[in-house]
């Protein structure tokens, strides 16, 4: 039996074609990928991102355990800023999760550090993927302290809506109070949400009950992520859907759009070994003078001159896909020098790209290589990343 | 009137000529399900196509297919213009949308084929 989001009605009742993706029955489109992405680059699109793993952390010694738990900084992470983070530690399927073992990159993932509680303990936000999200959460409760940190997987009975697109806060002329979200929050609230910076999120009120928004999406286009009850989630969606901008958009087009914006996927640009360094996500890790597991295995490979993460870009409108072997042809002789990690058609360049780890000699912009694609050798153009960027900040 | 058509399991669609070719294409059952095609490669003309094997690719933003031959044969003609105009497959899927027409091996294979009953009920309809 599938999980279903709190919005799985409304979606199988408005065209959305349902599949199974990481256990969950999600729409990957209503009505056309392509039409749903260009949506959101010119209007608004609206995704239910719900099957999503969201957990709270919070406790006198919550900051400080995640310090330990995390390849990014905790520590200095103020309320109301969140950052991307890798989350390493040891896979166990078993119920009891050993701690000893090699740990590997268990997920990526995006932290929050929520305002105080009352009593002065920290508090955080971590959003995980849908598929890693069982491991994840057991790893970290096995390594909970014994007292001073609690932790709450709280997907459940929440949901989660990305608003995306670049009519998000209205159009340039006519101000934050002509999107979408003027529909859902007082115009008060609208302004605070308006003057979040990337990566700030605010706790407010929807319905009468706590929301979290972030200035985030998985797009490359402006917009915010909110955090609802899973009780005010259709009203919320819905409320959004009023606004003539708006449309709601599958995980297809969803996928289309993060490759656009190079953002990886896990399971795709990283996985359990992946290096971080060779893969573009250098940044994703904080090795010096810090110790979350596996920090000594990661500190190893830096400056190691593995590979290195590259766009590429086709003549034609087909698409290589993930394991796909990228091919550098010299002096008659043909070599591997890379492999594509994910590869789709880009309804902005009407052409394929595809995102790809390649030989460090290979990866300079403007390189030409080929993509063994199902038998045909097709001619690439490594081109700087993102591949698309958008003109509106 | 038009003539009948038969269809395979695999979605293509196989229909007799009056000159005894069989045009070939895709059901538009087929062309919903894979919704915004991007690609599509074709078999050259004088080259034999086989009935259950691959004899092209369609490409969708999603995913790559395989075009399986309904029948055995000699391709006769191609549509060319197919490829560079994908949504004539979504107009008009046993018309314009046609893909490749051959000179059947064996007359009777298209025979052994899901008639227009046996098909819409293969797909729920």
């Amino acid at each position: 039996m599938l999980q279903q989001t709190p919005l799985f009605e409304w979606h199988t009742q408005n065209h959305g074609r349902m599949v199974d993706f990481a256990g969950w029955s999600m729409p990957v489109q209503y009505s056309s990928i392509v039409s749903e992405h260009l949506g959101t680059r010119e209007g608004v699109g609206l995704f239910d991102v719900s099957h999503m793993g969201r957990v709270v952390v919070e406790g006198d010694q919550a900051a400080e355990w995640l310090e330990s738990m995390l390849t990014r900084q905790v520590r200095d992470l103020s309320v109301g800023r969140s950052r991307y983070t890798l989350i390493t530690g040891v896979d166990n399927t078993d119920e009891t999760v050993q701690c000893d073992g090699d740990p590997v990159i268990l997920d990526d993932a995006i932290v929050a550090r929520l305002a105080n509680l009352e009593g002065g303990g920290h508090r955080f936000s971590i959003v995980v993927n849908a598929s890693n999200r069982p491991r994840v959460v057991r790893w970290l409760k096995a390594c909970l302290p014994q007292e001073g940190v609690r932790l709450h997987d709280t997907t459940e009975e929440t949901a989660m809506i990305a608003v995306q697109g670049p009519l998000v806060f209205g159009r340039v002329q006519e101000g934050i109070l002509e999107g979408p979200l003027r529909n859902v929050f007082s115009s008060e609230i609208l302004e605070k949400v308006a003057a979040l910076k990337n990566y700030g999120v605010l706790e407010t009120e929807f319905d009468g009950k706590p929301v979290l928004v972030s200035r985030s999406g998985y797009t490359g286009e402006d917009g915010v992520e909110i955090i609802s009850s899973s009780l005010s989630a259709v009203m919320l969606w819905e409320r959004l859907l009023e606004h003539n901008t708006t449309r709601p958009c599958g995980l297809g087009s969803r996928d289309t759009l993060r490759l656009e914006a190079a953002m990886p996927l896990y399971g795709h640009e990283l996985c359990e070994t992946t290096d971080p360094f060779s893969a573009g996500l250098g940044f994703a890790v904080n090795v010096d003078g810090r110790n979350f597991p596996g920090a000594d295995g990661i500190r190893i490979r830096r400056g190691a001159g593995g590979r290195c993460r590259v766009g590429l870009v086709f003549d034609s409108r087909r698409a290589a896909r993930t394991g796909d072997h990228v091919l550098l042809s010299e002096d008659g002789t043909e070599s591997v020098c890379g492999e594509i990690t994910s590869g789709s058609f880009s309804p902005t360049s009407e052409r394929g790209i595809a995102l790809a780890v390649v030989d460090r000699v290979v990866g300079n912009p403007g390189q030409e290589l080929e993509v063994l694609v199902r038998g045909t050798r097709l001619p690439v153009k490594v081109v700087s990343l993102p591949f698309y960027r958008r003109s509106h900040q | 009137m038009e003539k009948s058509r038969r269809y395979a399991k695999s979605h293509e669609w196989a229909r007799l000529e009056d000159d005894g070719s069989v045009t070939i294409g895709i059901s538009a059952y087929a062309v919903e399900a894979l919704t915004d095609l991007v690609f599509m490669q074709l078999p050259d003309v004088g080259s034999t196509v086989t009935a259950g094997e691959s004899f092209g690719e369609i490409e969708s933003v999603k995913a790559v297919s395989d075009l399986y031959a309904p029948i055995s044969g000699k391709v006769i003609s191609v549509n060319t213009e197919l490829p560079s105009q994908l949504e004539t497959l979504n107009d008009d899927p046993y018309g314009s949308g046609w893909i490749i027409c051959v000179e059947p091996i064996e007359a009777d294979q298209i025979d052994a084929l899901f008639d227009q009953e046996a098909y819409d009920k293969l797909i729920g309809g």
